[in-house]
């Protein structure tokens, strides 16, 4: 049993470490914007330095959240050549949810589901051949889902 | 891979795309939380998901605590072919990884 453990164990490193060293995740994740409080900090944590209104940004979501814990949020960009969608709620204890960078055929689009603390803006940022645009949309909670 | 059956994925072809669903299982614990002893819940989270299709990423996924708990995922490729390689892996604010792979099926 307990050779059978060191060698799940063993192996798990093993395979981690081929795919993606430590160090070098270390410096993939945005510390500085994910610890952000304000949407403005985690706005400049991910070098957002100005931004578009686009009406080619679609946020599926409900208008009504019974349970913050889980908000189902379906993101899509008609916006050529987007790069990344990232996520932020306003007022959550730290702005940013998510950022997720598309390559090598993923289209624009991505359904995942997130934490709200209250009644809030979720506000999408789509970067597009070196611009930024955004949209937002508002999600009534009836819970706070960040404990 | 740490544990092997801890993420659920499917990739189907759906005419000019494939649609890659992902569950994960993880607490994903925010850090502010406290247990019955009104002691923190110390964060443990994910913080990267990369998802790669025949070796080549696809998705390069950043989060911080305010993904849900057992995380949920859809996204969609064009240009995947029935049996193409599906690969998701995960790493953890612990240093904790898990991994999963999968071919792409008919919808």
């Amino acid at each position: 049993m307990i050779r059978r453990d060191f060698l799940r164990a063993f192996s798990g490193l093993l395979l981690g470490g081929m795919l993606m060293p430590l160090h070098a995740l270390a410096a993939v994740w945005n510390k500085a914007a994910f610890d952000s409080k304000t949407l403005k900090e985690a706005e400049s944590g991910l070098q957002i330095p100005a931004e578009t209104v686009s009406s080619d940004i679609e946020i599926i979501a409900p208008d009504k959240a019974e349970n913050g814990a889980v908000v189902q949020v379906e993101i899509s960009s008609r916006i050529a050549a987007t790069e990344s969608i990232a996520i932020l709620v306003e007022k959550n204890p730290t702005a940013l949810i998510a950022h997720y960078a598309f390559s090598n055929g993923a289209l624009p689009y991505v359904v995942t589901r997130i934490k709200m603390a209250e009644t809030s803006d979720i506000k999408v940022v789509v970067q597009a051949g070196g611009q930024y645009f955004t949209a937002s949309r508002r999600v009534e909670v009836l819970e706070n889902g960040c404990g | 891979m740490a544990v092997a059956n801890d993420i659920k994925m499917r990739a189907q072809l759906k005419g000019d795309y494939t649609e890659i669903k992902v569950l994960m299982t993880h607490p994903m614990e925010t850090g502010r939380r406290k247990n019955d002893f009104d002691e923190i819940i110390p964060a443990h989270f994910i913080q990267l998901v990369t998802v790669t299709l025949n070796g080549k990423t696809v998705l390069d996924a950043q989060w911080g605590t305010g993904i849900s708990k057992n995380p949920y995922l859809t996204f969609r490729v064009e240009g995947a072919k029935l049996g193409d390689k599906v690969a998701v892996i995960w790493h953890d604010n612990h240093g904790a990884s898990s991994s999963q792979e999968i071919e792409v099926t008919a919808a």
